[in-house]
């Protein structure tokens, strides 16, 4: 496992390391969307480090939307997962870094994705797996889009967590309205319906981004709807 | 006489009791037989409700936290239904599980098409690095499910099946056994096609293999079997016509030879029914099977 001994890079740096990818440190809010939960998520709250990768007892990032990986690789190379010498080969023919996420090739990434909606069941098997092991710290995080929330497969997986209380599970929505058809009553209220706790707050802020991740929920599973910029602004 | 099904969930039950790795998800289908189970391993038997693409990417998650999950349903909704599931959630991951079907091509005819999966196998073939096992006894069944759990993060798949054959055979879960030898050709039955197919063959001069695991195929069996029968060769399987033909063929494929692939036909023939009543309409029963049987490998020009 190749670490970076740089290991003073913050928040600020994020925008160089993703301009190594695409030549453009000016990205459009679609690249970015998941920039700060991402930020706040590995600064703050994960318990994972390049040193424990194997660890079992190690928190799991799940990116379930692959698509515009950018700014994942950043903050993992920010955060010494993988080199940043890597970032400007992204999507070239033996590069690691692809255009979608492969676990087999990123040190750190939990899983390949790039399909949408396959993180959330993996999280909740990783989730039912954990506690089968009798390993009860490690908490279980998935990333997906507004949009992908409309793939069947995650209504499944939602709907079986809550009832099945995996408090050890937490989703990240990363909602800039990009799906075509809305949901009545808002993205949260699909997860309460379920037996989920649900906080929404501002996708930039920081610190409302800690506080909701941070929230207790006992006995059931955790969502936090991080609103950003609409994709088409 | 018991079916493979009566089998499975007391043979993984066990299995259960034996290694805390295994655990067991399941969607609605199947979960009477874990009653017992589930109350002693609440953990490790889950039942996801009837949630398919779940059911598998669960089983997925479970494996990426150490476990050696088994996962079952019908074939259609295990195999078909969450079939990008069992591509990306398992194969693209890189993890393994141990897939269990039951109901088979036509097990339960009355309930139609929708619960009938003859391309099954013919589907994972199109996947890497999985390992088939097609019991043709309870028996055997048994057997290949333990050697299934116990393939270590292998990813395998177990073809369960209300089709038998009279007897188990001993099968080791790798090779592709010789039950008869001669030298007008070579017939390979799959799983529960052995006894119809040894009927359909009586009177014929020619060699039967018997193959209870597909994938990978024992293409060093065939190759030994042709040098002494000769370059005919006809597959009798229980599922899609064609599922292995690639496969002999690539066994083959430096000398000259000729393969007829017997099977489920593709053609939905929207009649219920009994399993009897479609083996023979797909002339897999074994009058219908010794003239097919027979004009191929009479044909002439056969090496």
């Amino acid at each position: 496992m190749t670490i970076t001994t740089e290991r003073h890079r913050g928040h600020r740096d994020l925008p160089r390391l993703m301009g190594l990818m695409t030549g453009d440190e000016k990205h459009g809010p679609a690249a970015t969307s998941t920039l700060d939960a991402l930020w706040v998520l590995y600064d703050r709250v994960l318990r994972v480090t390049p040193g424990r990768l194997d660890d079992p007892g190690r928190d799991r990032f799940l990116l379930s939307k692959g698509h515009g990986p950018m700014a994942y690789y950043a903050v993992l190379a920010a955060k010494g997962f993988l080199p940043v010498e890597w970032l400007p080969g992204f999507g070239s023919y033996d590069s690691p870094l692809g255009h979608h996420p492969d676990r087999v090739l990123v040190p750190g990434a939990e899983i390949g994705s790039g399909s949408l909606g396959h993180g959330l069941p993996i999280a909740v098997g990783t989730a039912l797996g954990l506690r089968a092991r009798g390993l009860d710290e490690p908490r279980v995080w998935v990333l997906t889009g507004d949009a992908e929330l409309d793939e069947g497969s995650n209504h499944e997986a939602i709907a079986y967590a809550g009832p099945a209380g995996l408090d050890r599970l937490h989703t990240v929505v990363i909602d800039n309205s990009s799906a075509s058809h809305g949901r009545p009553g808002g993205i949260a209220a699909r997860f309460e319906a379920a037996g989920w706790s649900a906080l929404s707050v501002d996708g930039r802020d920081h610190e409302a981004l800690y506080a909701a991740f941070t929230a207790p929920h006992p006995g059931r599973p955790h969502v936090v709807v991080a609103r950003v910029e609409p994709k088409a602004a | 006489m018991d079916t493979m099904r009566d089998r499975f969930a007391p043979v993984v039950s066990r299995l259960l009791d034996e290694d805390p790795r295994v655990a067991v998800v399941l969607a609605e289908i199947g979960k009477d037989g874990f009653a017992e189970a589930m109350a002693r391993h609440p953990e490790r038997v889950i039942n996801v409700g009837i949630r398919e693409q779940l059911l598998v990417g669960a089983g997925a998650g479970l494996a990426l936290t150490g476990l050696r999950p088994v996962l079952h349903t019908f074939a259609s909704f295990l195999v078909e239904r969450p079939f990008e599931q069992v591509k990306l959630d398992l194969g693209h991951q890189d993890v393994g599980a141990v897939l269990v079907s039951a109901a088979a091509s036509f097990d339960w005819p009355a309930g139609g098409f929708t619960h009938m999966a003859p391309g099954d196998v013919a589907l994972l073939d199109t996947l890497d690095g999985w390992t088939v096992h097609v019991p043709g006894h309870p028996d055997e069944a048994e057997t290949l499910l333990r050697h299934a759990v116990a393939a270590g993060d292998d990813k395998v798949y177990v073809r369960l099946s209300t089709q038998s054959n009279a007897r188990g055979r001993a099968v080791d879960g790798v090779r592709t056994h010789t039950v008869r030898e001669g030298r007008g050709g070579v017939v390979v039955a799959v799983g529960p096609m052995l006894d119809a197919v040894l009927d359909a063959t009586e009177t014929l001069d020619v060699t039967v293999l018997y193959a209870t695991t597909v994938r990978p195929f024992d293409a060093a069996a065939l190759r030994r079997a042709t040098e002494a029968a000769g370059t005919g060769v006809v597959l009798v399987e229980p599922c899609l016509a064609g599922t292995s033909t690639a496969a002999a063929g690539d066994a083959l494929a430096d000398v000259p030879h000729r393969v007829l692939g017997l099977g489920v036909g593709r053609r939905e023939l929207r009649k219920y029914g009994t399993t009897d009543e479609h083996l023979t309409a797909h002339g897999l029963d074994a009058g219908s099977l010794r003239e097919r049987i027979g004009g191929f490998l009479r044909a002439p020009g056969d090496a």
